[in-house]
C-alpha cells in the first residue's frame, strides 16, 4: 500500500471520506441526458462561494455606520488595492445570484421538478429564495446612497400596512422612527449572517436532492428503470457516475458562465443601470427623496404587483398581501400542477401556452417595476398580475385539461 | 382600448420616459485615455470648481495616474500645505456654503456617475441669463439651479429662446429652442465646447479611475478563460465518449 | 470499464485543465491577498511627517508621530553625549552592530546631529513605548542609572542613544528611523537624508 492509501485508510476509519465521495459523487448515479438547463444548480452554488468571499473580503474594510459607510465604500474602491475588484465581483455576484437562481427555477418550472417526490426538494429551494431576498434586501442598504436609503424605507414601510401591528412592527425592525444609522447597523451584521444560513439551506437542498435522485428534462424517474450500467450492475441503466460525467460538463459551464460574469465585471459593471444605479452614488439624504425609486430589478417584479393593487377598505395591506401570496404561491406549486406527466417535452399546447404567458408576464412586470407608477402603467400591472396569478389558480384545470403524450420508458438523448 | 393602444405606443418608445425630463442632452465624446483632455480637465477643475466643490473621496495623487508628475502637481494643482496622498477636500466651511447658495455645493467625485456624462457636458454649457435667480442665472438642464455661472468670463452670458405652444386643449407649454449669446466671453464657442469636454472627461475618469485597468485586465481574463475553456471542453468530450 | 478508452489521453487533459484551473485560481487569490497591503490612506498616512525642533530645548523630548507610531526628537545635553560611552561596558550592542538604524546613524551618538537623538519610541522587546527617564540616579533605577529610557512593561532600560542595556528582555537597541534635515529647525522623519 501507498503512503497516500494509507492515509486514506487512516481518515476513512476515523471520517467516512471515501464514502462521502462514492455516495454523492463517483456513485452517485444522475440521468445521463441532462441539457443546458441543469447547469444552473452548481452555477448557483458557484456564486454563492463568490458572494461569501467578496463579502467576507469587504467587510473587512466597510463601515456600518451611517456616517461613515458611503466614504468607507469609495475607500474600498479608491484607496484599498484591487478593492474596486472585490466591489465589483460582489455587486455583479448578486445580480448574477438572482440570474442564475430565476433560470434554476424556471428549470424546476418546465421539467416538473417540483412534482412528487421532489415536493420537499422544491421547498426547500423556495426557502433559500426567500433568504436570498432578504440578504440581497439588506445587502442593498449597505452602500448608504439615495437608492440604498430609499429602497429600503419604502420596503420597510409595507410592513406598516399590516393591521394593528404593522407601524409598531416597522419602527421596531428599523429601530428608529426612520431609516438611520441604527437599522445600517443591524442589517449589515444581518446581512453577514444570511448566507451562513443559506449556505446550510444549499446543503440540505443537496441532501433531499440525493435522496430522492435528480430528475431530467423527460421527467423520466430512472431509479424506476431498467438496472445496469457500465460502471455497475445495480445502477439504474439510464444513469451516469455524476463523477467525473457532470463535474468536468459542469466545469465547462462555469467557464462560459465566468466569461458572461467577467464580461459584465470588467466592461459594465453597472449592468446599464440595473446593477449598480446611478441615484446610489448620491449619499444617503433622509431629506430628500431621488425623483424616481425602483428597486434592483431582482426584485421589481413582485414590486410591480405590489403598486398594482389600490388601496381600499382604509388600507393599503393588499398590496403587501398580493405580494407575498405571489412568492407563496410557488411554494404550492407541487399541489397545484396536476398532469400526469411531468415535463414540458410531454405536455400539451395548452400547457406550453400557459408557461409562455407566465414568463412573458414575469418579464414584464420586471419592466414595469422600474418605471414610474403612471395611470397607464398600473393598468398594465394589474393585467399582468392578474396574469400571474392566473397561471397558478388555473393550473389545476388547464395541467388536467391539457393533452398530454406518451412518455417513453427510458430517457431521450 | 385607447388607452392600451396609447400605452403600445408608449411602450415602443421607451425614450418618453427616460429620466431628467424631456431635456434633450448633448452628446459628450468623452476619451478618458486622452492625457491631454484630462490633464487640461483636471487643471480646470483645480481652478474653477474646487474652490466651492470638493473631490473628497479621491486623493490629489490620482492625477499621477495621467501623466501630471509629481512635482507639476504640487506647484501648479495643489494647495501648498497638502500631499499628494491627501483627500480633495475644499477649504468651504459648508454651513458657510448653505448659507451662501441655499445649500452646501456636492461634492463632485461620482458627479458623473449620478448625473452621466452627456448631462455635465450640457450642464456646463446651459446657463441662461434669469433675473428672477439670485445669481442671476439658470440652467436649462438643472431648473432653479443654486450656482452662480462660475465660467461666464469665458463663456460669455447667453440668453436662452422659447418657444411658447397650445395644443388644442388649451394647455400651455414652454419649449426650448436656444441660446443666443449676449455679451461674449472670452473663449470661442468652439474653445468653451472643448473646456467643457475637458472638464466632462476629467470627472468622468475620477468618478470611476479603476476604468481602464479594468478594461485591459478584462481581456486578458477573457483570453485566459477562453484557453481554460477549450482544455475543459476538450476534457468534456473525452470523457463523453462513454456515454452511449 | 475502461474498453476503448484513450487513458493517456484522458490523463494529459485531467492535468492540463488542473494545472490551468490551478493557475487561474493562484490568479483570483492575488487581488485577495494584496488588498490587506496598506491602502492609500494607510500610505498617505505613512507619508514623512516634518517636525519642527526650534522650540526644543537641551533635556526636553518632543514626540511625533509617523505611521502612527512615536518618534522622539531628544535635545541631548553636553553631559548627556559626555555620559555615552561611559556605558559602554553594560550594553548589549554599544557600538551598533545590529542594524536597527540608517548608515548614517551607526555612530556613538546614534544620530546626524550629535545633539538630537531621533528614535522609535517602541520597546524593542514586545512593542511598549519606554518612559524617558532624564534623572540621573532616581530610586528606582539605581544609582549608576545616567538618564534614558525605561520601559514600565517588562523592566528594559535603553541609554540617551536608545542603546539597550544587557541583561534585560529587549533584544535590541531602539530602531533609528531614516530621517533628514531640511534646515537647522525642520527635521523630516520618513526620508533617509544621508550623513549631514
Amino acid at each position: 500500500m501507498s503512503a497516500l492509501q494509507n492515509m486514506v485508510g487512516w481518515i476513512d476509519d476515523r471520517f467516512p471520506m471515501t464514502k462521502v465521495w462514492n455516495e454523492h459523487l463517483a456513485q452517485y448515479y444522475a440521468p445521463k441526458n441532462f441539457n443546458f438547463w441543469y447547469f444552473f444548480g452548481s452555477l448557483a452554488m458557484l456564486v454563492l462561494v463568490i458572494q461569501i468571499l467578496t463579502g467576507l473580503w469587504l467587510a473587512m474594510m466597510y463601515k456600518p455606520d451611517a456616517d461613515l459607510a458611503f466614504a468607507s465604500v469609495e475607500y474600498i474602491m479608491r484607496d484599498v488595492n484591487w478593492g474596486w475588484l472585490i466591489r465589483y465581483m460582489h455587486s455583479t455576484g448578486a445580480s448574477a445570484f438572482f440570474l442564475v437562481i430565476y433560470l434554476h427555477m424556471f428549470r424546476g418550472l418546465m421539467y416538473g421538478s417540483y412534482r412528487k417526490p421532489r415536493e420537499l426538494l422544491w421547498i426547500i429551494g423556495m426557502i433559500i429564495y426567500v433568504a436570498m431576498m432578504a440578504t440581497a434586501f439588506m445587502g442593498y442598504l449597505l452602500p448608504w446612497g439615495q437608492m440604498s436609503l430609499w429602497g429600503a424605507a419604502v420596503i420597510v414601510n409595507l410592513f406598516q400596512a399590516i393591521p394593528i401591528v404593522g407601524e409598531d412592527l416597522a419602527i421596531w425592525i428599523r429601530g428608529d422612527f426612520v431609516i438611520s444609522d441604527v437599522t445600517l447597523n443591524r442589517f449589515f451584521a444581518l446581512h453577514f449572517l444570511l448566507p451562513f444560513v443559506l449556505a446550510a439551506l444549499v446543503f440540505v437542498h443537496i441532501v433531499a436532492l440525493h435522496k430522492v435522485g435528480s430528475n431530467n428534462p423527460d421527467g423520466i424517474e430512472i431509479k424506476k428503470g431498467p438496472k445496469g450500467n457500465r460502471w455497475s450492475d445495480t445502477a439504474p441503466a439510464d444513469g451516469i457516475p455524476f463523477h467525473p460525467y457532470y463535474s468536468v460538463k459542469d466545469i465547462a459551464g462555469v467557464i462560459v458562465f465566468l466569461m458572461f460574469f467577467a464580461g459584465i465585471l470588467f466592461f459594465a459593471p453597472e449592468g446599464g443601470g440595473y446593477f449598480l444605479e446611478a441615484p446610489n452614488f448620491e449619499p444617503a439624504n433622509p431629506l430628500k427623496t431621488p425623483v424616481h425609486i425602483a428597486p434592483v430589478w431582482y426584485f421589481t417584479p413582485f414590486y410591480a404587483i405590489l403598486r398594482a393593487v389600490p388601496s381600499f377598505a382604509g388600507t393599503q395591506v393588499w398590496g403587501v398581501i398580493a405580494m407575498g401570496a405571489a412568492i407563496v404561491v410557488l411554494f404550492l406549486l407541487p399541489w397545484l400542477d396536476r398532469s400526469p406527466v411531468k415535463s414540458i417535452r410531454y405536455k400539451g399546447g395548452l400547457y406550453k401556452g400557459f408557461l409562455a404567458m407566465f414568463v412573458i408576464v414575469f418579464v414584464i412586470l420586471g419592466w414595469l417595476g422600474t418605471q414610474p407608477a403612471t395611470e397607464l402603467y398600473t393598468l398594465f400591472a394589474q393585467i399582468a398580475t392578474t396574469l400571474y396569478f392566473a397561471f397558478f389558480f388555473l393550473m389545476p384545470w388547464f395541467s388536467k385539461a391539457d393533452k398530454t403524450k406518451p412518455v417513453p420508458e427510458r430517457v431521450t438523448k | 382600448m385607447k388607452k392600451l393602444l396609447i400605452a403600445i405606443v408608449m411602450l415602443a418608445s421607451p425614450s418618453a420616459f427616460a429620466s431628467g425630463g424631456n431635456v434633450h442632452l448633448d452628446h459628450a465624446d468623452v476619451d478618458i485615455t486622452d492625457q491631454a483632455s484630462l490633464q487640461r480637465g483636471a487643471k480646470y477643475f483645480v481652478n474653477y470648481c474646487l474652490n466651492c466643490h470638493s473631490m473628497k473621496y479621491e486623493r490629489w495623487q490620482r492625477m499621477q495616474e495621467f501623466g501630471i508628475p509629481e512635482d507639476l502637481l504640487k506647484q501648479n494643482l495643489m494647495p501648498s500645505n497638502a500631499k499628494p496622498g491627501d483627500l480633495m477636500t475644499t477649504a468651504m466651511n459648508p454651513d458657510d456654503a448653505a448659507g451662501w447658495f441655499g445649500a452646501p455645493p456636492p461634492d463632485l467625485t461620482l458627479e458623473a456617475r449620478l448625473r452621466g456624462d452627456d448631462w455635465i457636458y450640457t450642464y456646463l454649457r446651459s446657463f441662461y441669463i434669469d433675473e428672477s435667480r439670485p445669481f442671476g442665472v439658470n440652467n436649462i438642464v438643472f431648473d432653479k439651479v443654486g450656482m452662480p455661472h462660475v465660467l461666464w468670463e469665458l463663456q460669455g452670458m447667453q440668453k436662452a429662446v422659447f418657444e411658447e405652444h397650445k395644443d388644442e386643449n388649451g394647455h400651455e407649454s414652454h419649449v426650448f429652442k436656444g441660446f443666443e449669446m449676449v455679451k461674449p466671453g472670452k473663449m470661442s464657442t468652439e474653445e468653451y465646447d472643448q473646456m467643457s469636454l475637458d472638464l466632462t472627461n476629467f470627472l468622468s475618469y475620477m468618478g470611476d479611475p479603476s476604468k481602464l485597468k479594468r478594461h485591459s485586465l478584462g481581456i486578458k481574463v477573457l483570453l485566459f478563460l477562453l484557453v481554460f475553456f477549450i482544455f475543459a471542453y476538450l476534457l468534456k468530450k473525452e470523457y463523453w465518449k462513454d456515454v452511449h | 470499464m475502461s474498453e476503448g478508452v484513450d487513458l493517456k489521453k484522458r490523463r494529459f487533459l485531467t492535468l492540463s485543465t488542473a494545472v490551468i484551473g490551478a493557475v487561474g485560481a493562484g490568479a483570483v487569490a492575488v487581488p485577495f491577498v494584496m488588498s490587506w497591503q496598506p491602502s492609500a490612506r494607510a500610505k498617505a498616512a505613512g507619508a514623512p511627517v516634518e517636525a519642527d525642533i526650534s522650540k526644543l530645548e537641551e533635556g526636553q523630548l518632543l514626540r511625533v508621530k509617523w505611521r502612527g507610531k512615536p518618534v522622539w526628537v531628544v535635545y541631548r545635553t553636553k553631559q548627556n553625549l559626555e555620559d555615552l560611552p561611559k556605558l559602554d561596558g553594560i550594553l548589549a550592542d554599544p557600538a551598533s552592530e545590529v542594524e536597527q538604524q540608517p548608515a548614517s546613524c551607526k555612530n556613538p551618538t546614534r544620530s546626524i546631529k550629535p545633539e538630537y537623538l531621533i528614535a522609535i519610541g517602541i520597546c524593542t522587546h514586545l512593542g511598549c513605548s519606554p518612559t524617558y527617564r532624564p534623572d540621573v540616579a532616581p530610586a528606582d533605577l539605581g544609582a549608576d542609572w545616567l538618564g534614558g529610557f525605561f520601559c514600565p512593561c517588562h523592566g528594559s532600560k535603553f541609554d540617551f542613544a536608545g542603546r539597550v542595556y544587557a541583561g534585560v528582555p529587549a533584544p535590541t537597541n531602539l530602531v533609528i528611523p531614516p530621517h533628514s534635515y531640511l534646515s537647522d529647525k525642520v527635521v523630516l522623519i520618513g526620508v533617509d537624508g544621508g550623513a549631514s
